[in-house]
């Protein structure tokens, strides 16, 4: 009897399994999130290009999807993506890259490419900080949380990104967490379906940067928060902004439904 | 109105950066990205019309950034594709530039130079981006460009630097100014199917589970364009033969660095040489590039008309550095005057292949106008007394 396989091992490149992130990442969570929902709608990799930026989550497919890849500059994928999808629209083009990556330096293209409604599909790994640089502050980051380079806390309020895509015309929006990889799953699902621009958030661990600096815990901490902090959204319409203060919104904003929900 | 679906030609009275759009149709462009910027704008327009009426793309997108990302995106599906600014949006395109020349991605950039630094003067000719397309990215690396000097030849290196860009995988610069983008004179367009289309090779369908070497190859690799089941890997980060990650080793960096230079510096003997007229005896040489060269020639002409024994030197390849070519050229001259629409930007690369003693740099009096002719001469006569 052979050893028994992971049953998404045949859609790593071979000789790229082991991974750089860090113990307890959540990047391991998203990536199989997202090859569940491929292998889920039985598509094939070869029908895909993924692209990626810079940051830990840029590491997600790349090398490790057995498929076309383009791991681009800092903030540009979704220019990058943009270029691959018009030149050959038969693609499917899917984003896989970090808060920092496409909120931060590369929020004018993320923006943008929403408003076009381009076919494209983009997960955003949110893990509310730099984490490949050390911990550095994020336009996703809490107020009040210390980084490395917020001391004494951070004076700034927090992108919600799912808004911001939405207000800019993107026709696919979900949120989930590391918490919820079956409504994870589903939403990548959904987001694959969709034709045209589909945004799914990930809010994602990160214990060796922001679970210490902001003390809020090791991988297990963070996940249950994520857990218990979540509120669905169409639970959250009934909540005041009071009782939402702290919480994440988690669910489709705009679009159908992934079939978890 | 019939619609214009074919390559054109004949003869036109175009404007410089028209013909420049046309060379791109001639060579095969298939996807145009870019944003509106003076003295370049017209190549957008022109393209906007002529692309899709030939099933290729032309967009708009929201800076000059995505502009050149969208085109390094393009070309790894397989298409030819270009962008084409002025000094500013090469200085945003930076970054994406070096990352295409460390990927090995074909591609046109032109910059139609306009008065710099900064905002500058958008519409007056200035040739201040001769070092910037050379250097403008950050690290250690090799590009193409080519000055042309006319708008026949806006066409005509337009056509080659995507021959040039297929051929050697690095992105290769048109590098006009906002002079030679916006006068319209005949321009002659060649039957299409004579012009000699250059694509860049591909490998061989890939062989399950091993690998093959994609990149870093100077002799120039295949190029596994997206689509066709290669599963490529393409990073910007230091990488090895097939395209994986190596950010620890410096050997690797090494390896990185000087196979994508010595890729370019094999093939300079292949790029065009300077043109040159009257050197075979000149004691004085015009050397300029552009529209600079264009008047250095007149100039040469007028002086040997009055019996001066001056020559003209006009290097069309700019990058890599013709430094053999030009020492060539310049062989029985004992003075090199380097006329340059800007404070020397070319001057010292002159200089270290001549050796600083014969050569000078000349700037015309108001730098943003063509050279006077007769300040010219009277520094000629100067030099011959």
């Amino acid at each position: 009897m052979s050893a028994p396989q992971h049953p998404l091992l045949r859609y790593l490149r071979p000789g790229h399994v082991a991974t750089t992130a860090c113990p307890g990442c959540g990047n391991g969570i998203v990536g199989q999130s997202v090859l569940r929902a491929i292998d889920q709608l039985g598509l094939s990799l070869d029908e895909f290009v993924f692209v990626c930026g810079i940051g830990c989550a840029g590491w997600i497919p790349s090398p490790h999807f057995a498929a076309d890849t383009l791991h681009t500059t800092h903030g540009r994928p979704v220019a990058f993506a943009t270029g691959v999808k018009l030149a050959a629209p038969d693609r499917r083009v899917m984003v896989i890259s970090g808060d920092g990556d496409l909120a931060a330096i590369g929020g004018n293209h993320l923006i943008h490419a929403a408003r076009r409604d381009i076919d494209l599909t983009v997960v955003c790994v949110n893990n509310r900080i730099y984490g490949m640089t050390g911990g550095q502050v994020a336009p996703t980051t809490p107020q009040g949380v210390r980084t490395a380079t917020t001391p004494e806390g951070n004076a700034e309020p927090a992108f919600d990104l799912c808004r911001l895509v939405q207000a800019a015309g993107a026709t696919f929006v979900a949120r989930w967490t590391t918490a919820h990889p079956r409504q994870l799953t589903a939403a990548v699902k959904a987001a694959l379906v969709h034709r045209g621009f589909a945004f799914v958030e990930v809010l994602s661990q990160c214990p060796v940067q922001y679970g210490k600096l902001s003390r809020e815990g090791r991988a297990t901490d963070t996940l249950e928060l994520f857990r218990r902090n979540s509120v669905g959204v169409r639970r959250a319409r009934a909540l005041a902004a009071a009782e939402l203060a702290g919480r994440w919104i988690v669910g489709t904003f705009v679009g159908a439904e992934g079939d978890d929900e | 109105m019939t619609r214009e679906t074919a390559v054109r030609s004949g003869r036109f009275f175009l404007q410089g950066n028209e013909a420049c759009a046309e060379g791109a149709l001639a060579a095969g462009c298939t996807f145009f990205a870019g944003y509106p910027i003076t003295p370049a704008t017209e190549i957008a327009e022109h393209l906007a019309r002529r692309l899709p009426e030939r099933g290729g793309v032309c967009v708009q997108l929201e800076d000059e950034i995505s502009s050149i990302a969208a085109v390094i995106g393009a070309s790894w599906t397989g298409a030819r594709a270009m962008t084409a600014t002025s000094g500013p949006g090469i200085s945003l395109m930076a970054e994406n530039i070096g990352y295409a020349v460390a990927t090995e991605t074909p591609c046109v950039i032109v910059d139609v130079q306009r008065g710099g630094p900064s905002t500058g003067i958008p519409a007056v000719p200035f040739q201040g981006d001769m070092v910037q397309v050379r250097r403008g990215a950050h690290g250690d690396y090799e590009i193409v460009a080519f000055a042309p000097c006319s708008a026949q030849e806006m066409f005509d290196l337009t056509v080659l630097a995507f021959a040039t860009a297929e051929r050697l995988r690095v992105p290769v610069f048109v590098l006009a100014d906002a002079a030679v983008g916006h006068m319209r004179e005949t321009v002659v367009i060649p039957p299409g199917d004579s012009l000699a289309r250059v694509d860049r090779r591909l490998p061989e369908p890939s062989r399950e589970g091993k690998p093959v070497p994609w990149f870093l190859d100077e002799d120039v690799a295949p190029m596994p364009i997206f689509g066709r089941g290669y599963q490529a890997h393409v990073t910007g980060s230091c990488h090895d033969e097939f395209g994986m990650r190596n950010v620890v080793d410096a050997p690797a960096l090494d390896a990185f660095v000087r196979r994508l230079a010595a890729k370019i510096h094999r093939q300079a003997a292949t790029l065009p040489r300077p043109e040159t007229e009257g050197t075979e005896d000149a004691e004085v040489i015009l050397l300029g590039y552009g529209l600079v060269g264009r008047a250095a020639r007149a100039i040469g002409r007028e002086a040997r008309a009055g019996g001066l024994p001056v020559g003209s030197v006009r290097p069309v390849t700019v990058w890599p550095f013709a430094a053999e070519a030009l020492a060539a050229a310049c062989r029985t001259a004992r003075r090199i005057i380097v006329m340059e629409n800007n404070l020397g930007q070319m001057l010292p690369f002159v200089q270290a292949a001549l050796g600083p003693d014969r050569v000078e740099g000349l700037a015309p009096t108001v730098l943003g106008t063509l050279h006077r002719p007769e300040t010219v001469l009277a520094r000629v006569r100067e030099v011959l007394r």
